[in-house]
């Protein structure tokens, strides 16, 4: 059954002795395309003054915590955490994200699921990480009201804009707002 | 002529017309490794996995029962819609909402006795690579690029070169209109849908700041209108891609858009096509393409006749547009292929070096020079020259021997600078000693 591939391997055998002298045996490691991406994403990623990162485990790069810190907007003065957990699939997949914090947002819910178009439906795998936090950082800046995710925050995004700035504030603090206890996100 | 005892003992009427071919050697046989006795009997223990239930995935099933494979699968996590009916065979009125993988396999099983077809109603990714590993041979038959090269990374990346059975020859289909292509990739030893991706016409992956900035193409600005445009305002609470309504209101949007950039040919049907990511389907060119598709399996499984992909030709395109043309030939495997062409180059190095004295030598060697090099090995961060917190906790290995940070040799390290953004090196490390 499929001779064509002992022909196959033959002449695989064939180029690596011609190639080389022949490897050593044993089960070498290979750099998975994966992780040589999100290497490459890594090494590329500009993240200004107002975000950092934590990699628990540095040795794997799949999993790890970016830290917003916006110096503008409503959301000024808080320190919010994501997860970044990536499978073996990326880039066909997008990275799986979550806020860690409870927090007051119209496109964040109360579990921390992030409505970012680029993380879902939008995602393709020319994006990189960088556009993932370019558009984390953008959501702190434009809460964006007609996304929802929070109907509620969004709501009162809409209706009024001062209101909610000062639940914003209030839920920053670690109050709560419309019956819901928040996060303390102030540095 | 001598009658020889050829499996299947039973039902020699039924395939008499198939023992003329898995039984005789014929004019391009090899008979090195052709076995007329065996044959029957591999092709029915053989496990074939068709991907995508769809037009081409109804012709295929039929196709390959008819053919003596008896243990196939098939994965498709689409449910059936009335506007399938008209080539997708296998459907009937009252199967509309069920899934497509179940319903095809009920139907084939039911026609072509003996025949024994697993659905898995899912994702392709959902499943591991184990899953994939208990195949001889992946037959696709989709309409997205996207899944093509997921399959075909998932398969190239699966390659144990020291396992036979790890090889899974893909045999993958494709039509637009009156376009088709069928052509046969063996994982790492020949071109592969990547080294491919020139073939297809390149579909809307813009970036968004080009969408929403830049736009270039009539194409952009109806991506801005679905993708932007729409979630701004919201015109109506949910995109439903098969109302008219919704549609002109995205086609408006992306002329209006169009306009201010001076961008032409934005028409309602472009926007439709957009949108939906419409693959306008014929019939006849599925059934042409799925006949070629089963063909190269047989002769894969039996070795009846030389296949697609080895040792010449692999890609055969088919036109029916202004009459019937096919053109088969070799599209040649690229060396710089990010899935299986970006293959670790040697690299001589000491292993009593530091890795900074790694890290410095990638400046300088003509193969590579690199000033701002990122290293990594498959299971450890060596060093990374950002983040600032990867840079930090991987700043002291710096200063360690890449005997004392775990390497062997023969191991793979990944290499990247942002001074190549496009591109990323693997090198295969060769420990010598320097004098
Ligand atoms: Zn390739």
């Amino acid at each position: 059954m499929l001779k064509i591939w002992s022909m196959i391997l033959q002449k695989k055998e064939q180029q690596k002795a011609e190639n080389a002298e022949g490897a050593a045996g044993g089960k070498k490691k290979k750099v998975t395309a994966a992780q040589l991406r999100v290497q490459k994403d890594l090494s590329e990623l500009s993240l200004g003054t107002t975000m950092t990162t934590d990699f628990p485990d540095p040795d794997n790069i799949l999993s790890f915590i970016l830290y917003v810190e916006p110096d503008e907007g409503m959301y000024r003065g808080g320190r919010f955490s994501f997860t970044f957990n990536i499978t073996p699939n990326f880039p066909h997949e997008p990275p799986k994200v979550q806020c860690r914090e409870k927090i007051y947002h119209p496109n964040i819910d109360l579990e921390g699921k992030v409505c970012l178009n680029i993380l879902r439906e939008d995602w393709k795998p020319v994006l990189n990480l960088n556009a993932v936090i370019v558009g984390l950082q953008f959501l702190f800046l434009e809460p964006n009201a007609s996304d929802p995710l929070n109907k509620e925050a969004a709501e009162d995004l809409r209706l009024n804009r001062e209101g909610f700035k000062r639940n914003v504030r209030s839920a920053m603090g670690g109050g709560s707002v419309k019956g819901q206890t928040f996060d303390r996100v102030l540095k | 002529m001598a009658t020889a005892e050829v499996y299947p003992a039973s039902e020699p009427e039924r395939w008499t017309y198939l023992d003329r071919v898995r039984t005789r050697a014929g004019p391009f046989t090899n008979p090195d490794a052709f076995d007329g006795t065996v044959v029957a009997e591999a092709v029915e223990n053989m496990k074939i996995l068709v991907i995508g239930a769809g037009g081409l995935g109804c012709e295929l099933l039929k196709n390959l029962a008819l053919s003596g494979f008896k243990n196939i699968h098939v994965i498709d996590m689409d449910t059936i819609d009335i506007s399938n009916l008209n080539r997708q065979f296998l459907f009937r009125q009252a199967d509309v909402g069920k899934s497509k993988a179940e319903v095809a396999a009920k139907f084939v099983e039911q026609r072509v006795k003996g025949v024994k077809i697993t659905a898995h109603n899912c994702k392709i990714q959902e499943k591991d690579e184990d899953f994939y590993m208990q195949f001889q041979i992946v037959v696709c038959g989709l309409d997205s690029i996207e899944a093509r090269r997921w399959i075909n990374a998932t398969l190239v990346n699966m390659v144990d070169e020291d396992v036979e059975d790890s090889y899974k020859p893909l045999i993958d289909g494709g039509t637009e209109g009156f376009k088709g292509q069928a052509r046969v990739i063996f994982p790492t030893v020949t071109s592969c849908i990547e080294c491919q991706l020139d073939m297809h016409a390149p579909r809307a992956a813009v970036p968004l700041c080009t969408l929403a900035s830049i736009p270039r193409q009539p194409e952009h600005c109806i991506e801005w209108a679905h993708v932007i445009a729409w979630d701004r305002e919201k015109p109506f609470p949910e995109l439903d891609k098969d109302d008219p309504e919704h549609i002109t209101w995205l086609y408006q949007k992306a002329l209006l858009r169009a306009h201010e950039f001076k961008i032409p040919g934005v028409t309602y049907a472009l926007t439709q096509g957009v949108v939906k990511n419409i693959i306008p389907a014929i019939a006849a060119t599925n059934s042409v393409i799925a006949a070629a598709c089963c063909n190269e399996a047989f002769k894969i499984a039996t070795n009846c006749a030389p296949s697609l992909g080895y040792p010449d030709a692999n890609y055969m395109m088919y036109s029916g547009n202004d009459n019937i043309y096919t053109y088969t030939f070799r599209h040649e495997k690229k060396d710089d292929c990010p899935v299986c062409g970006n293959l670790a180059r040697e690299l001589v190095v000491d292993p009593a070096w530091t890795l900074r004295e790694l890290v410095d030598s990638f400046a300088v060697r003509p193969e590579a020079q690199l000033k701002k090099p990122s290293i990594r090995a498959e299971s450890k961060t060596l060093y990374m020259q950002s983040p600032k917190s990867l840079e930090e906790k991987t700043r002291p290995n710096l200063d360690k021997t890449l005997i004392e940070l775990g390497l062997a040799n023969d191991e793979e390290i990944g290499v990247t600078d942002p001074a190549f953004a496009t591109v990323s090196f693997k090198f295969k490390l060769k420990f010598q000693k320097s004098e």
